[in-house]
């Protein structure tokens, strides 16, 4: 075997060279929020907690990250809700121009989002709208539709449709039928879809930035404390935060699903997924 | 049997789109009787359990259950239940919490629901298997519990679409005279669609067999197989020999049938089908058991012709022999149960058939 290579194995150092390029900046982000500097470079000078202490003084910061809460739930809920409700008539209905409809609904996937939060603010703006943390979540939901809709439709389509016959057979409601059968067996997809678009939500800039009015997002406020140096190390520090909380509600989503497949009897690895 | 009607249908007709799945459906089914819809793939046996189960709306026509016309009343409010093709055990729940599903709708304790679900899981023989959970079950136990989750809701009518298709043929076979026990014992009416004809003769007390969505002949198991209306209903149930024939004469007392592969009968009365007009017969049927092979000089039959065997299948009990008849093209199939001491004959050999008049089938 030994004898078959010949120099260094190219696709290895590929790997490892893709690995670093994509991780190595986020890693720069919990490495920096413990620095005891004001600079954010190299060398490393000492160990401290004290850009934390100034997070949690800062009063703005935690409007802004209430505000970044109020939309992202309030989005992904909705996009949730609307893409479960787009993607379960997919799945069972047949009705006049389905496919131009769909891809309409899907468009948004592909849009530049500039053009879609420029568009957004001239209608608004055409209505007399004024702008408020729902004008974002509406445009919030407009991009996180598609991605709910593509989630969930992979779990409706894999439910077996006498299941929810067997069950109004059995008595049943529609309404009971839905919340005793269906959602039960696409919540794995319905927590991948939350997750999912809560997370589109909460770090989407262009969108909110455009059409945020007096209360800004976290994604606002952090571009608007990057002109001020000294508040760099601070910034690091909520990045670390929000990084270790992504991972958390990924490795929760996951757990999630996998214990309802296994209470199924299905392989989770087959059953697909976000790890 | 006298029984009440349960299921009244009435011109039943369904076209999804061009296709008619189903036209002038006219069937009573009476109460506590084993009905089955047997007919071939796509002839719209699962469209007509399924209008009557609430899941189609008829196109035309009308469906009654228990005296009452069931026009725009939903799946949930009828007295039937299914039996899926596929089960449709709720995989998310345990076996109890799919036996008594139905029943958390109906103001039952904790306590009843566990005593409902425990002695219907008795019923079907999988007493203990309330907590297994729903993919640790083989066919033969799901399709149990898909039975036990229709029987405890305590219908008028249970339906199955082909709930032993998916089973290996034992298990399958062991089911049937199970299935049939059960019915029998709880007096409940059962309809089961299958395409297996003797699945159907085996379980029914009555047989409606269909083609492109119309009922050809309802009957009995016994008279269907004895007494087929059609050509094509009798090659569906069983095995039938079909040769030419002409009718020669016609008395009070039958029909004089001239078969020039076997010779000339009469048929009794008894044995004409009603409206038959007999000018008009060109084949008749007879049965692979209904012909013998007479092997030992001594032994005789009614009548008598010549052949000779071409090819023969041995079964173990039986064995069946290809005859082509003396002087004809016509070929039939005969069946012989094997006895001690008789060698089962070569192609080649020339044999005497035996038949009898009262064993010829008659259709237009
Ligand atoms: N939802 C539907 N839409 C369009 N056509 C349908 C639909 N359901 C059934 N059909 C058609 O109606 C006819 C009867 O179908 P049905 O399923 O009742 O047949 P079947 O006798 O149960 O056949 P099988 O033994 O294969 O299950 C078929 O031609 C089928 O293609
Ligand atoms: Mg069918």
């Amino acid at each position: 075997m030994a004898g078959a290579r010949r120099g260094p194995n190219w696709l290895l150092v590929y790997a490892v060279a893709y690995m670093v390029f994509l991780y190595a900046p986020v890693v720069l982000l919990p490495l920096f929020a413990f620095n005891d500097a004001t600079i954010v470079a190299f060398p490393l000078s000492g160990f401290t907690t004290k850009w934390f202490t100034v997070l949690w003084e800062t009063e703005a910061l935690h409007g802004a990250v209430r505000n970044s809460l109020i939309v992202a739930v309030s989005s992904a809920l909705i996009a949730t809700m609307l893409g479960a409700s787009a993607a379960r008539a997919m799945a069972r209905y047949r009705f006049p121009a389905k496919k131009g409809i769909v891809g309409f609904i899907m468009l948004p996937l592909v849009l530049p989002e500039i053009i879609v939060a420029v568009a957004l603010l001239v209608m608004l703006m055409q209505l007399g709208l004024s702008l408020s943390l729902w004008t974002v979540v509406a445009g919030h939901v407009l991009i996180c539709t598609p991605f709910a809709i593509a989630i969930l439709s992979s779990a409706f389509q894999g439910l077996d449709q006498s299941l929810e016959e067997a069950s109004l057979d059995l008595g049943e409601s529609r309404w009971g039928t839905f919340r005793r059968v269906t959602l039960p067996l696409v919540m794995p997809g319905v927590v991948s879809s939350l997750l999912i678009t809560f997370t589109i939500s909460l770090d989407e800039f262009i969108i909110a930035f455009f059409l945020t009015g007096t209360d800004v997002t976290l994604p606002v406020y952090i571009w608007s404390q990057l002109r001020f140096p000294s508040k760099l190390p601070s910034i690091m520090a909520l990045g670390a935060i929000l990084l270790a909380l992504s991972v958390l509600l990924l490795v929760l989503a996951e757990w999630f699903r996998r214990r309802a497949a296994a209470r199924q009897g299905k392989d989770a690895t087959a059953a697909g997924g976000l790890l | 049997m006298t029984a009440r009607p349960i299921i009244e249908l009435r011109n039943l007709s369904k076209s999804f789109g061009a296709v008619q799945a189903l036209r002038g459906i006219d069937a009573t089914i009476r109460e506590g009787e084993f009905f089955s819809l047997l007919g071939p793939s796509g002839c719209g046996k699962t469209t007509l359990l399924r209008m009557i189960a609430g899941f189609e709306a008829p196109s035309g026509g009308s469906i009654v259950i228990d005296g009452k016309p069931m026009d725009g009343i939903p799946a949930n409010h009828r007295p039937t239940n299914m039996v899926f093709q596929s089960y449709a055990i709720f995989p998310h729940l345990s076996v109890a919490g799919n036996v008594g599903y139905g029943l958390k709708r109906k103001k039952l304790s904790r306590a009843e629901i566990a005593a409902e679900v425990e002695a219907a899981l008795e019923k079907v023989d999988l007493a203990g298997y309330g907590s297994r959970a729903a993919h640790e079950l083989s066919g033969g136990q799901r399709q149990r519990v898909a039975l036990a989750r229709a029987l405890v809701m305590r219908p008028k009518v249970v339906l199955l679409d082909e709930p032993l298709s998916a089973l290996d043929k034992k298990l399958r076979e062991q089911m049937q005279v199970e299935l049939r026990a059960l019915q029998q014992s709880l007096g409940i009416t059962f309809i089961l669609v299958t395409h297996d004809q003797e699945e159907a003769l085996i379980m029914s007390d009555r047989i409606a067999v269909m083609f492109d969505g119309q009922i050809a002949q309802m009957a009995s198991p016994e008279e269907l197989y004895r007494t087929p209306r059609t050509r094509r209903v009798a090659s569906f149930i069983g095995v039938m020999n079909f040769l030419p024939a002409r009718m020669k004469g016609e008395s009070p007392e039958g029909i004089e049938i001239d078969i020039p592969a076997l010779g000339s009968a009469r048929i009794p009365r008894d044995r004409v089908p009603e409206g038959l007009r007999p000018e008009r017969i060109e084949s008749i049927g007879i049965r692979p058991e209904m012909l013998t092979i007479l092997f030992d000089e001594a032994n005789s039959a009614e009548r008598e012709a010549e052949g000779q065997v071409v090819a023969n299948s041995y079964y173990g009990d039986m064995t069946y022999y290809d005859v082509r008849l003396a002087g004809q093209e016509a070929q039939v199939t005969i069946s012989m149960r094997n006895t001690a001491g008789r060698s089962v004959a070569r192609p080649g050999t020339t044999v005497r058939v035996g038949w009898g008049a009262e064993s010829v089938v008659l259709f237009d």
